[in-house]
């Protein structure tokens, strides 16, 4: 068993309210993403779940029972820090079995479990190295070995590949996806990279100023997601957002354009909404009768793809083409919309429109 | 010399001021003309009182009052050492006696100083404490006073309590006096080491004070011997406290004691000098092992991060 339950998580520092009301359901043998930029409120809710942190409001329920009170060693959770904290003064054989050497386990054991985990994590030949002596990888390899070492309730992993580069930051990710499958153990997985997010969770929880702004799996969040900043976050290149309005059987561009407007949208005529687009449900090609007129802003090139930035009167959209497409700026172009997957917002109050009706 | 002076200073800005590197390259190979004629003027000025004191206590007793001084060619003689240890009896000497008082009290003092005031700026630097900057100015505004404006009222509840000439006066007082310059000084040092030691340690099993101890404490070792050194020196140098709460040569620690050799008829100034000397030489010592650790302690954080 291994669930983790927060709710109402409150937390101010001074006067940042780091936590404001976040409640989060994981379910055993999840892999759990939160999901937010920097100074949402990430590490936070891992340190609240851990028992770090005296929480102004909320509870803490583990495997169902009320945890909130409970010091972090009884919690039975193993957490793996954004810079690692690895003691300085120990080896890395030292510091992976300080787990189990904290809970008194034989001394065979732990030299059999210290030699598994090396193994499955390829650091056999570092186990007698200090932290001082090892690369930001080995580091987070062995402080990745710690936390698997034991078979906790859950593993809290704050950021563990952001400090690393990008070529080992892609091998580590499948390979923390095939542990998390070996092992069936519950992951509550940080990070601010979307990318992380949705190739590795079951279910991610969008965080952003210490609110949770969706929970869904990543397919939910990237589809459909609940609001315009949500829509902005997931993605890359990032959803384009036009300024619009709705007359009849027609959107209205603030630029001037108009498209057939979908059936889905409820929205009252004149009310101020945004158009969310992705550059891979747009096309410089002709393909359809929904299309926006434009001028091409700009190429950015991609190996497999190349984005080409349009002009839409004051907006630019992001359109995904084919990495052979050429054009000069300023030459006018006219740019397809997929409007079936197109999104919808309020301008007000940036909910979305479109997840409602589909 | 002047004109050596004004050469050194009309050479111009160029070598007196040369890059780092060359500076470095420099060092070992000697110091400029200004330099070496101002260092040599500050060691005679500094030095000479030691060297005085030093000649002193191995001289003669007659040679001592000779005009004009003798700086060499003098009779050397311990005599004066053997006196401060051995009295005239033949058994202990009250110098003696006193300096052992003063290893004592010094000693219990700043074990005292620092086993309350380590926790306690670990508790200052890790934990959120309702007015924690009132607290600490607080605890440092107990330093502001010199001793000899609290030692009235201390003598008078020292005289209640029944504390006055003992040596736990002593003790308690160095200790109460140590204690906030402990605190300021460790909580510094504490600070330096990232609290996610101890976080992660609570989370492998241990509870936060065992967090502590096994993986914070160890790398505190170098700030706490630097803070100790500098408590030990003040307890062993104190002399208003000691002068005025203790009496008897039974108690008395060194300061008060060779300040009371000189005041009689006739002063012993070969004993004053020898027993001077044997309570600089620990000072010497430990202000030698303040200079290493501090400079361990200054870059314990830079090395581990
Ligand atoms: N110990 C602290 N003291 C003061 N402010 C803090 C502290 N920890 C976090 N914060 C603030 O709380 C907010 C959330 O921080 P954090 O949870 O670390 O964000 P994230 O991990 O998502 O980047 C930030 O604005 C941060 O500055
Ligand atoms: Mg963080």
């Amino acid at each position: 068993m291994g669930t983790v339950a927060v709710q109402g998580l409150c937390k101010s520092f001074g006067k940042v309210r780091a936590l404001d009301g976040v409640t989060l359901d994981v379910p055993d043998g999840a892999f759990f993403v939160v999901l937010g930029p920097s100074g949402a409120g990430k590490t936070t809710t891992l340190r609240a779940i851990a028992g770090l942190d005296k929480l102004d409001a909320g509870s803490v329920h583990l495997d169902g029972r009320d945890a909130t009170a409970d010091a972090p060693a009884v919690r039975d959770l193993a957490m793996v820090f954004q810079n690692y904290a690895l003691y300085p003064r120990h080896t890395a054989y030292e510091n992976i079995a300080s787990p189990l050497r904290a809970r008194r386990r034989p001394a065979g054991e732990i030299a059999a479990a210290v030699e598994r985990m090396s193994g499955l994590l390829h650091i056999e030949r570092l186990l007698h190295r200090r932290p001082a002596q090892l690369s930001g990888g080995e580091m987070q390899r062995v402080a990745l070995a710690r936390a698997l070492v034991r078979s906790p309730r859950a593993f809290l992993m704050d950021e563990p590949l952001t400090n690393l580069d990008l070529k080992l930051r892609v091998e580590m990710r499948t390979e923390l996806t095939r542990i998390h499958r070996s092992l069936g153990a519950t992951f509550v997985y940080v990070t601010n990279d979307q990318v992380e997010a949705l190739s590795m969770a079951d279910q991610v929880a969008v965080l952003r100023e210490g609110t949770v702004q969706q929970v869904g799996t990543p397919t939910e969040v990237y589809e459909r997601p609940a609001n315009q900043w949500v829509a902005g976050f997931v993605g890359s290149p990032p959803i384009s957002l036009l300024a619009c309005h709705a007359e009849g059987d027609r959107l209205v561009g603030e630029a001037g354009w108009t498209l057939p407007r979908p059936r889905w949208a409820t929205a009252a005529d004149g009310q101020a909404l945004r158009l969310g687009l992705r550059a891979e449900d747009l096309s410089v090609e002709q393909r359809g009768d929904a299309s926006l007129p434009g001028e091409l802003y700009g190429l950015e090139p991609l190996g497999d793809r190349t984005v080409v930035d349009v002009r839409v009167g004051t907006e630019i959209l992001k359109v995904k083409a084919r990495p052979t497409v050429t054009g000069t700026p300023g030459e006018r172009l006219r740019v397809t919309v997929d409007l079936d997957r197109a999104h919808l917002f309020d301008a007000g109050t940036g909910l979305s429109l479109s997840a409602a009706g589909r | 010399m002047a004109v050596s002076v004004d050469e050194a200073v009309s050479a111009g800005p160029a070598p007196d001021h040369p890059s780092p590197a060359r500076r470095v390259r420099r060092r070992g190979r000697g110091r400029s003309v200004l330099e070496v004629v101002l260092l040599t003027a500050l060691a005679v000025v500094m030095l000479f009182p030691v060297l005085w004191m030093i000649e002193t206590s191995i001289k003669e007793n007659r040679d001592v009052y000779a005009v004009p001084a003798e700086f060499f060619g003098f009779t050397v003689t311990l005599d004066h050492f053997r006196d401060v240890f051995v009295g005239a009896d033949g058994g202990r000497s009250a110098l003696s006696v006193a300096f052992l008082n003063s290893v004592v009290v010094a000693g219990v003092s700043t074990v005292l100083a620092t086993v309350l005031g380590v926790p306690a700026a670990w508790a200052y630097s890790r934990f959120t404490l309702k007015a924690k900057k009132d607290q600490l100015f607080f605890v440092l505004s107990t330093r502001f006073m010199p001793p000899v404006v609290v030692v009235v009222p201390i003598f008078l509840m020292y005289r209640q309590a029944g504390l006055i000439d003992t040596k736990l006066g002593l003790i308690l007082i160095y200790a109460a006096f140590n204690v906030p310059f402990t605190i300021w000084m460790m909580k510094g040092f504490v600070d330096e080491v990232p609290a996610e030691y101890e976080d992660a340690a609570m989370l492998d099993g241990y509870s936060r004070l065992q967090a502590f101890w096994k993986f914070t404490l160890p790398l505190l070792v170098p700030g706490i011997a630097a803070t100790a050194v500098f408590a030990l020196i003040f307890s062993w140098n104190e002399f208003v406290f000691a002068i005025f709460l203790t009496s008897s040569d039974e108690v008395r620690t060194a300061p008060p004691a060779i300040a009371g050799l000189i005041g009689g008829t006739t002063v012993d100034w070969g004993l004053v000098a020898a027993a001077s000397v044997v309570f600089a030489l620990p000072v010497l010592v430990f202000a030698y092992l303040v200079r290493r650790h501090l400079v361990a302690g200054v870059t314990l954080g830079a090395v581990r991060r």
